[in-house]
């Protein structure tokens, strides 16, 4: 095979990177879904704009009170504006799922990527570690390191990126792993290329659309974890304006104050909808196999 | 078949050695020392140095790992630092209420998913699919508690049909306890029905391609023949590796269940004990919860393998 030939090999991806506008035109499902994490993503960083309100300032003299022009959804029992704390909580919710994600991202990436490119002794290690944190359901595990570090939203921050570790180690092992095979990576290594150059060149371009796909569940799955270990009690504490917590109170108002627990686990729903949805729908569009 | 059973059992002593070390080392992490715990707000150093040695604290770790785990394996998990109640005993007592309640959730998830996806899949693009593929990904996306609350809400605060909570064991009474089981079982099984509808409709569109069923259709079956003993069949197999995927889901909304439905399970203890800070306890809780995890999907493992003739068992 001469030097030319394969040097065209190696150009050849795995599955073509498809453009934005088609992405968008071809896949409407992928258009609406991104439409609402848009608004979601303004809706955070407009807070202060939108909310009216100081989300955690208190007024006990309007405790309790239902929506009005003023309040739109009303008081809670310490008189601080609901709306402004539904508001306020996505300022909470989206920075957790995006630490979270990142953490496991980028550690269970990193073990993922070292497995599958070591192999042997390496890759038997690292994958049992993994295959420990996978013995426990996610959850359990989240609120186990939470019950160890104490409640608080940082620890919970740290749980919940240590439960989305697997799903990145594995899926980065099994892509490498494929790609390890393939004709156009023994080209590019018999042309001399360092490991380095291999793995940023050549293996991450080519994981970036499972990934993607990945990235929008697991934000899903790591706002719900978060909602749920503040629910309990267990993640973001008072006064801040947290969606999880903010239900945990609410609930003890159901009978005269339905609002205070309905607004932000409508929030909450919505939120974990968009990303949820964002990556079943991508995931329709990107994986050729379902194509 | 028995070589694959063996491979996978060797390849599970490993991990089960690390959850081990993991659950051991949940008390070892904590900020406040055991001891100082057990005993309270008042005490004295020299009876926390007491304590520590009776409860071997002042040993090496390594050591502390082998007596603990060789007394777990015998079944003895230590006791609460709360009530003194063995773990085990603790544990067992509320495991009925969980297993009413676990059951309960999967027999209406199952019982509703399995025929909503299929007839979603049949009738692919029409309002019915567009209703059980909607219903797929609120069902995941919805929280648990927020159903929960939603159901109160609508069915004991405002129509009171149901109470919002609280238990009746099977042995009181059947129909108190088959009212209060409602509510909870509805909350606990909406994730698994949304995971079951989901996988039912993919696999039903998959085996509705098949050449096998254009064959029995060409051969004269009739359409519920087809259906049933032919695609829904074949369908179902692949809806069996969802169920390790079922069994954590269900584990994990029993605890938010349980807390909000008042529901004394092992799930409302756990989050009890991490509010008493009875480490004993949730160390127990999460060592059962971990094996049954671990042992169920092994199960789903080895029952894919069994049903499935094309998984190479090597």
């Amino acid at each position: 095979m001469s030097t030319s030939l394969l040097a065209e090999v190696a150009e050849t991806p795995v599955s073509q990177p498809v453009s934005l506008r088609r992405l968008l035109r071809t896949y409407p499902r992928v258009a609406v879904a991104s439409a609402l994490l848009l608004l979601l993503v303004l809706v955070t960083v407009l807070a202060p704009w939108i909310a009216l309100h100081d989300p955690v300032a208190t007024d006990p003299s309007n405790a309790l009170l239902g929506p009005s022009g003023a309040h739109p959804l009303g008081t809670d029992e310490l008189g601080r504006d609901l709306f402004a704390r539904v508001i306020w909580g996505s300022r909470v919710s989206l920075p957790v799922a995006f630490v979270a994600v990142a953490v496991g991202l980028l550690v269970g990436g990193t073990i993922g990527l070292a497995a599958g490119y070591r192999g042997g002794l390496t890759d038997l290690l690292l994958m049992r570690v993994i295959d420990a944190i996978l013995a426990f359901p996610a959850l359990i595990l989240a609120i186990a390191i939470v019950a160890v570090l104490g409640p608080g939203l940082r620890n919970a921050m740290i749980a919940i990126g240590i439960t989305q570790l697997p799903v990145y180690a594995r899926l980065m092992r099994a892509q490498v792993l494929t790609l390890k095979g393939l004709d156009f990576i023994a080209a590019v290594r018999v042309l001399g290329a360092s490991p380095a150059r291999l793995i940023v060149s050549h293996f991450l371009p080519n994981l970036l659309n499972p990934l993607i796909v990945q990235i929008s569940l697991s934000a899903a799955a790591a706002m719900l974890a978060e909602a749920t270990l503040s629910f309990l009690g267990l993640g973001a504490q008072p006064p801040t304006a947290d969606w999880g917590f903010m239900m945990n109170t609410g609930a003890r108002f159901l009978n005269n104050d339905p609002w205070l627990a309905v607004g932000p686990g409508v929030a909450i729903s919505v939120a974990v909808f968009a990303f949820n949805w964002l990556g079943d729908a991508l995931r329709d569009a990107l994986d050729p196999r379902l194509r | 078949m028995l070589a694959y059973l063996i491979r996978r059992l060797a390849l599970m002593v490993p991990v089960a050695f690390l959850v081990s070390v993991a659950v051991f080392s949940l008390i070892h992490l904590t900020p406040v020392d055991p001891a100082e715990l057990i005993l309270g707000e008042e005490h004295s150093p020299e009876a926390v140095v007491a304590l520590r040695h009776e409860l071997g604290l002042d040993r090496p770790l390594p050591e502390q790992y082998l007596t603990w785990i060789s007394h777990a394996l015998r079944g003895d998990l230590g006791r609460s630092v709360r009530t003194n109640q063995p773990v085990v005993q603790a544990i067992t007592e509320r495991l009925p209420a969980t297993l009413e309640l676990g059951i309960a959730a999967l027999a209406w998830s199952v019982l509703l998913a399995i025929p909503l996806g299929t007839v979603a899949a049949l009738r692919r693009g029409s309002p019915i699919d567009v209703l059980a593929t909607g219903f797929t990904v609120l069902g995941v996306s919805v929280p648990n508690f927020f159903i929960g609350i939603l159901l109160i809400l609508v069915l004991s605060v405002d129509l009171r049909i149901f109470p919002p909570g609280g238990y009746t064991p099977l042995a009181e009474s059947i129909p108190d306890n088959l009212h209060r089981l409602i509510l909870p079982a509805i909350t606990l099984g909406t994730v698994t029905t949304a995971i079951n509808t989901r996988f039912t409709r993919s696999s039903m569109l998959d085996v509705l391609r098949q050449d096998y069923i254009r064959t029995a259709r060409a051969k004269g079956a009739s359409w519920r023949q087809v259906i049933v003993d032919h695609a829904l069949k074949n369908a179902l197999i692949p809806v069996v590796t969802v169920v390790g995927i079922q069994v954590g889901a269900i584990l994990e909304g029993a605890l938010v269940t349980e807390t909000i439905f008042s529901w004394p399970g092992v799930g409302k203890l756990a989050i009890d004990s991490i509010f008493g800070r009875d480490y004993p306890i949730i160390q127990g809780i999460v060592l059962a919860i971990a094996f049954s995890y671990m042992f169920a999907n092994l199960a789903v493992d080895l029952a894919y393998a069994w049903l499935n003739p094309r998984i190479s068992y090597a």
